[in-house]
């Protein structure tokens, strides 16, 4: 007779520090939005209100990448292979935008 | 580069993946930023093909609550949805650290009900989308060769009621796509509910899998926080 043996599994207690922690991003994390839903109303359209958009918007980037993938506790070599290529994006970014506006003037 | 090769693969594949995303938000960039912008007051708004929308103005229904102006706050609660998923999963990766198994199970069927909950959403916000506003707008458009103006209500990939056509275009191609993102990740996520069930990463010893899948999972989150900016509020 065939006998499958049970695998012996200990379960530990949950980590209550960690998982605490995790909440609290969670919790920063509805907070940032919550504030750009104020500004959102309240802010007339321009630059300034685009700029705080963007810079909350890499807060909270920087949380989920760094806590919920948990990238800040890997190593450094990972950490720099994933940001470093990222920096061709934003020269994408300046550059089709500059290109976009120069467009707007011939066409418009 | 201390991470195993199934997790350093799956972050290079991420990688290559946020590549295909930003070259979407920085084509809609460059062809918001060549259109005219809306001058005048948010109150006085009308849907134009003259210039680009503002999208608290096209992004304002709520299931329901038919006729009622609520600016952005659907999308808020899908924001919201997509956040807590997000954290229920990675308390599914901190189970799966401590081999407990019920625990993982339980995670693991949050995080699937709030992919399934914002599937659902977006749904809904097509369909309003498509179908359109109570009053058309005067679209300019060629019948046979013929130039024409017609009212238009809704929008769909060759005319549309809110503005220039590439909004719309732009609107099905970048949460479509990141919508599909997400309908992967359900799929993913129900197969590692499927084998944390049945035993598979107990008799492994490890739940790796889970983190995996959950990297994934976060970066789909990572992807609405962009879209959800440079779309819905910028």
């Amino acid at each position: 007779m065939a006998h499958i043996q049970e695998p012996q599994v200990t379960v530990l207690p949950p980590n209550k520090e960690k998982i605490k922690k995790l909440w609290r991003v969670a919790g920063i994390l509805g907070i940032i939005t919550a504030f750009e839903f104020l500004i959102a109303f309240t802010m007339a359209h321009g630059p300034l209100k685009t700029s705080i958009f963007v810079g909350m918007t890499i807060i909270k980037a920087a949380y989920i990448v760094g806590e919920f993938m948990h990238l800040r506790y890997e190593s450094k070599v990972l950490l720099w292979a994933i940001l470093i290529p990222l920096i061709f994006v934003v020269w994408m970014l300046v550059a089709f935008i500059y290109e976009g506006m120069k467009l707007s003037i011939i066409n418009f | 580069m201390g991470a195993s090769y199934g997790k350093l693969m799956m972050w290079f594949f991420l990688l290559s993946d946020a590549f295909t995303f930003s070259s979407l938000l920085v084509t809609y960039g460059l062809i918001r930023s060549a259109h005219p912008a809306y001058s005048g007051t948010v109150d006085a708004f009308t849907f134009s093909t003259e210039y680009w929308p503002i999208p608290e103005k096209v992004f304002e229904a709520v299931p329901f609550l038919h006729g009622i102006e609520l600016p952005l706050v659907f999308v808020g609660i899908m924001t919201f949805v997509l956040i807590m998923s997000s954290v229920t999963m990675v308390l599914a990766v901190e189970a799966g650290h401590r081999m407990d198994k019920k625990a993982v199970e339980k995670w693991m069927l949050w995080t699937l009900l709030g992919g399934i909950t914002f599937l659902s959403c977006q749904a809904w916000e097509w369909t309003h989308f498509i179908v359109g506003t109570d009053t058309p707008t005067l679209v300019k458009d060629f019948v046979n060769g013929v130039a024409v103006t017609k009212p238009v209500t809704g929008a769909n990939l060759s005319i549309n009621q809110y503005g220039p056509q590439a909004f719309a275009d732009f609107f099905f191609f970048i949460t479509g796509f990141h919508g599909f993102h997400v309908f992967s990740g359900v799929l993913l996520n129900f197969l590692i509910f499927y084998n944390t069930f049945t035993g598979v990463y107990e008799r492994r010893g490890s739940y790796e899998m889970v983190e995996k899948v959950g990297l994934y999972w976060h970066f789909v989150d990572l992807v609405w926080v962009f879209v959800f900016t440079f779309f819905y509020l910028v």
